[in-house]
C-alpha cells in the first residue's frame, strides 16, 4: 500500500519546567498528543513513533517561562496519502450511491457513485448489496471486502479521503492479486511461446 | 400561508401516485443540480419544506419525512457552497419538534451527511449536540409524561447516530469530544439547559463510544460542579455564631429547617435555611444527583473501579485545589460508599499519600488531611481496620516529625504537623469508642499518639479548641492518658493559635464532609453518613447498657452501624412529611431493641431503597439473588 513511510527525524522538543521531574513521560506524552493528527512538519499523519534522547543535557530558553529544549532522535511512521496513490481499506458500508471504506482502522474514505461507474455495477443479490464488475463476474465488492482504490483528495483535518475505483488496479484486493498472478503466468507462458517462434 | 409545497413529478392534488424511492431521490438530485445552472425554483421549494416545522398537518409530516429520506440518498449531490441555505435549514432543525418517523429520517440524513464528506462532519456532530437540549418552549414540558416520552425518543436517536457515525468515521469521537465540551451551557444560562446537557454527557460516557470519550467527559462534569460550588459563597451559609461548638447537634432533622425559629437547632456553621431558594444551589443539587445516579449505574455495570480512577484524578486536579469546596466532594464520598473495599480505601490512601509527601505544597497537604479526617469520621461504610490503619499512618508520621523537630510551639512553622494532629484528634472524637476496647490498637495507636500530644510542639494548645476539648473529654473518660495541664477553652471554637496554623485559608476549620446541605443530595448520602448524634462518646454511660458483650472492635462497629441503619432506613421508608418523630427519641428508643442480622425485607421500602446498589456494601446482600 502506498502512502505509508518511515521517517528518521531529528527533533528538538521544548518542555515546560514543570515537566522536568519526569522527562521521559513528558516526551512520550507530547509525541502521543501528535498521534492520528496531520502534522505539517512531517507532511503526514503520525501513526507510531520510537524515540531516543540524544543528549542528557538540555538548553534552557531564556524568557518568562524557562522552557528547556531536548534533542531527540525518532523513528516515525507516517501516513500521507496523495492524489493518484493506491490505498487499501475495508468496506464498511455500501449503497447505490457510495462505498464507505476505513483505511488502517482510523481513516475514513468514501467512493461516490460517479467514481465507481464504468467497471462496476450495483446489484442486490439475496438482499445483499454489492458491486460487481461488468467484465469479470467473480470480481465482487461487498461489505467486509478489502479493496484497493485510488486517492482523489485527502482532507487533512478530518483525515477523510475521497477515492475512486476508476483504475485498472482498483477493486477487490483478493481478486486483483489472483488475477494479476494469472496474468503474469499468462505473460510468462506467452513470452516462452514467443521465444519459440 | 403562502408556502409552496414542492411539486413532485405529475403529482396532482387529487391523484396519489406511488413513486419509488429512487425516483424521488433522482428528482431531489435534479433540484440540487439545477442550482448550479441558475434555476432555483425546485431547490427553494425543498428548502421551504425544511423550514416548515410547527403545527404540521399529517400530509405535511409525510412530505417532510419523504424529503428527508430523499436527501439522505442524495448527499453526494449536496454542495457546501451552492446549497448552503438548505444545509443551514437542516442543521437548525430540532428533533424535539417532530414525531418518531421524522426524527428517524432526520437522523439518517445527518449520519449520511457526516460520513459523506469531512467538511460536514463537525457541522453534523454540532447539530446532534445541539439536540441534547430541547427548544426553550419545551423545557417546561420535560417533567410531563409527554415530554419525557419525547425526550427518550430524541436522545436515543441522537446517541444512536453518534455510534453510527463513529462506525464509519473512526476519528469522529475525538471531534465529538471537542464539540461537546465547547457546547456546555454556562452556569448562568437561565433555562437550566445544563442539567439535561450533563445528562447527555453522562449518557455518552456510559454509551458505546464511552471508552474513547468517557474520562474527559467526567472530568469536565466535575469541573462544572466545582464552578457551581464556588459560586455559592461561604458567607451565604456561614453563621456568625462561633460560640457553638462543632459537636453541637448537627443538621439531621429532616423537618423543614426553614420553619424552625429556634436558634439552637443545628446551625453551627452551615445553615440550610439560607440555601433555600438559591438557584445555583438547586442547580448543583440536581447535577450532583445526576452524577450519583450515574455512579450507581456504573457500579451495576461493574465499571465503577475504572470510572473511579478518573474521578480520583479529577479530584486531585480540580476539587482539592479549589478553595474549600463545599459539596462537589460528595461525588467521591458516594463513589466510595458504593464500593468501600476498593474505592473507599483507594480514596483514603490517596489522601494520606498526599499528606506525607514533602514535595507537595503546604495547602495541598493540609487540605488533603482535612479531607481524610472528615472522610474517616463520616464514612459509615469504612471498616474499623481501615480507619485504624490510616490513623496509624498519620500518627507514625506525626511522631517522626516530632522526633525530627526539636522546637517549641510555633503555629506558623509547623502548619502541616498541626493539621495532622488535629485530623487525628477529630477522627478519634468520632471513633474513639471503637478503638478503646481493642488492646492491640491501644498500644499501636494511642501510645505513640500520647507521645506526640505531649511533645514540646504542643499540638493540644494550637489545634482547634473545640476539637481538643472534645477529644480530651473522651480520652479522660476512656482513661487513655492523663494530661498534665488542664486546658480551659470556655467552649471556644477557635483560638489565635489555631487561626495562626490555619493560615489565610483557614484550613483549621475545614471539615469538607460535614452534613450536606443540598436537600436531594443529602437523601442519597444520609444512609452512609455518620452524624454526630449517632456517635457514642466514651463519656456517655447511658449508652453502655445497650452494648453487647465485648466483641472485637469490628463487631462493635457492626452493631453501631446496624442500629443506625435501621433508623436510617426506617426513616426513609416514610416520606419526609409523615415523619413527625424527633430523630433523637427514635434513636434512643431503637437502641433498646435487640438487632437481628439484616433481613432483606428491611430494605424493601418504597422507591429507591429497593435497589441494592444504594446500601453500604457491608450489609448489602450482594450475592443473594433474592435481594433483587
Amino acid at each position: 500500500m502506498e502512502g505509508l513511510s518511515v521517517a528518521d527525524a531529528n527533533l528538538l522538543m521544548y518542555l515546560h519546567p514543570s515537566k522536568s521531574r519526569n522527562v521521559s513521560q513528558s516526551i512520550l506524552r507530547e509525541l502521543g498528543s501528535l498521534l492520528f493528527k496531520f502534522n505539517e512538519t512531517f507532511d503526514g499523519v503520525l501513526l507510531a513513533y520510537d524515540v531516543n534522547i540524544l543528549d542528557k543535557q538540555a538548553k534552557i530558553l531564556s524568557g518568562v517561562h524557562p522552557y528547556f529544549g531536548l534533542r531527540l532522535k525518532a523513528n516515525l511512521l507516517l501516513f500521507s496519502p496523495k492524489p493518484d496513490m493506491l490505498l487499501e481499506g475495508k468496506v464498511v458500508k455500501l449503497s447505490q450511491e457510495s462505498i464507505h471504506v476505513i483505511v488502517l482502522g482510523f481513516s475514513s474514505a468514501i467512493i461516490t457513485a460517479e467514481n465507481i461507474h464504468g467497471e462496476f455495477k450495483y446489484r442486490t443479490k439475496d438482499k445483499e448489496e454489492l458491486f460487481a464488475s461488468k467484465s469479470h463476474k467473480r470480481h465482487v465488492i461487498k461489505v467486509g471486502t478489502m479493496i484497493r482504490f485510488l486517492v482523489k483528495s485527502f482532507d487533512e483535518e478530518i483525515l477523510h479521503i475521497i477515492g475512486s475505483l476508476i483504475s485498472t488496479h482498483a477493486g477487490s484486493i483478493r481478486w486483483l492479486d489472483r488475477h494479476l498472478e494469472e496474468d503474469s503466468e499468462f505473460d510468462r507462458s506467452f513470452s516462452k511461446l514467443k521465444s519459440f517462434i | 400561508m403562502g408556502l409552496e409545497l414542492p411539486k413532485y413529478p405529475e403529482m396532482e392534488e387529487d391523484q396519489v401516485f406511488n413513486f419509488t424511492d429512487s425516483e424521488i431521490v433522482s428528482h431531489v438530485k435534479q433540484a440540487l443540480a439545477s442550482v448550479l445552472s441558475g434555476d432555483n425554483n425546485s431547490y427553494n421549494q425543498l428548502v421551504g419544506v425544511m423550514h416548515h416545522s410547527k403545527h404540521l398537518a399529517p400530509d405535511e409530516v409525510a412530505l417532510l419525512e419523504t424529503t428527508l429520506k430523499a436527501l439522505a440518498g442524495a448527499v453526494s449531490s449536496i454542495d457546501i457552497t451552492y446549497h448552503d441555505s438548505l444545509l443551514s435549514a437542516i442543521f437548525c432543525m430540532s428533533m424535539w419538534n417532530y414525531g418518531p418517523h421524522v426524527a428517524d429520517a432526520l437522523a439518517e440524513l445527518i449520519v449520511s451527511l457526516a460520513i459523506s464528506n469531512g467538511k460536514y462532519l463537525d457541522l453534523c456532530l454540532g447539530m446532534l449536540v445541539s439536540n441534547f437540549t430541547p427548544p426553550p418552549y419545551f423545557l417546561d414540558k420535560l417533567k410531563m409524561p409527554h415530554g419525557l416520552e419525547r425526550k427518550g425518543q430524541v436522545l436515543s436517536r441522537v446517541h444512536a447516530a453518534f455510534k453510527k457515525i463513529a462506525d464509519y468515521v473512526p476519528l469522529a469521537p475525538l471531534r465529538l469530544l471537542t464539540i461537546v465540551l465547547q457546547g456546555m451551557p454556562t452556569i448562568y444560562h437561565k433555562d437550566r439547559a445544563i442539567v439535561i446537557y450533563v445528562e447527555n454527557m453522562l449518557k455518552l460516557e456510559s454509551g458505546e463510544i464511552g471508552e474513547l470519550v468517557g474520562s474527559t467527559i467526567l472530568m469536565a462534569v466535575v469541573d462544572r460542579l466545582i464552578e457551581l460550588d464556588v459560586e455559592i459563597g461561604w458567607d451565604a451559609i456561614l453563621q456568625d455564631d462561633f460560640s457553638k461548638g462543632i459537636f453541637e447537634m448537627e443538621l439531621e432533622d429532616v423537618d423543614d429547617i426553614e420553619e424552625s425559629a429556634e436558634p439552637d437547632v443545628g446551625e453551627f456553621r452551615l445553615s440550610r435555611k439560607s440555601l433555600a431558594g438559591n438557584s445555583i444551589a438547586e442547580l448543583l443539587d440536581n447535577l450532583l444527583v445526576l452524577t450519583f445516579e450515574h455512579l450507581e449505574s456504573c457500579e451495576r455495570e461493574g465499571r465503577l473501579a475504572k470510572v473511579f480512577e478518573t474521578l480520583l484524578q479529577s479530584f486531585q486536579v480540580t476539587v482539592l485545589s479549589a478553595y474549600k469546596s463545599k459539596f462537589a466532594q460528595f461525588v467521591m464520598f458516594y463513589a466510595c460508599a458504593l464500593d468501600p473495599e476498593n474505592c473507599g480505601m483507594r480514596f483514603a490512601t490517596m489522601l494520606a499519600d498526599l499528606f506525607v509527601q514533602d514535595s507537595q505544597p503546604q495547602p495541598t497537604r493540609m487540605s488533603a488531611v482535612s479531607y481524610l479526617a472528615s472522610y474517616l469520621s463520616r464514612a459509615k461504610f469504612l471498616a474499623a481496620s481501615s480507619i485504624s490503619s490510616m490513623l496509624k499512618r498519620l500518627v507514625d508520621w506525626c511522631l517522626e516529625y516530632c522526633e525530627a523537630h526539636d522546637g517549641d510551639i510555633n503555629p506558623n512553622a509547623h502548619r502541616v504537623f498541626y493539621s495532622g494532629c488535629q485530623a487525628i484528634m477529630y477522627v478519634l472524637c468520632f471513633r474513639m469508642k471503637v478503638f478503646v476496647d481493642v488492646p492491640r490498637l491501644k498500644s499501636e495507636l494511642l501510645i505513640p499518639l500520647e507521645q506526640v500530644l505531649k511533645h514540646k510542639l504542643n499540638p493540644l494548645k494550637v489545634c482547634l479548641p473545640s476539637v481538643v476539648e472534645e477529644f480530651l473529654r473522651q480520652a479522660k473518660a476512656a482513661s487513655l492518658f492523663t494530661v498534665c495541664k488542664t486546658f480551659i477553652f470556655d467552649g471556644l471554637l477557635e483560638s489565635e493559635l489555631s487561626r495562626a496554623f490555619g493560615g489565610l485559608e483557614r484550613l483549621d476549620t475545614f471539615f469538607p464532609f460535614d452534613p450536606c446541605l443540598l436537600k436531594k443530595c443529602d437523601s442519597f448520602i444520609r444512609p452512609m453518613f455518620v452524624f454526630w448524634s449517632m456517635v457514642k462518646p466514651t463519656y456517655d454511660d447511658a449508652f453502655d447498657d445497650d452494648d453487647d458483650d465485648d466483641g472485637s472492635s469490628d463487631d462493635l462497629v457492626q452493631d453501631f452501624v446496624n442500629e443506625n441503619e435501621d433508623i436510617m432506613n426506617d426513616e426513609f421508608g416514610k416520606s419526609f412529611d409523615e415523619q413527625g418523630v424527633d430523630m433523637d427519641d427514635f434513636d434512643y428508643a431503637l437502641k433498646k431493641m435487640s438487632i437481628t442480622p439484616k433481613a432483606t425485607s428491611n430494605y424493601k421500602f418504597g422507591g429507591r431503597f429497593q435497589e441494592p446498589a444504594r446500601m453500604p456494601s457491608r450489609i448489602r446482600p450482594s450475592t443473594s439473588p433474592e435481594s433483587l
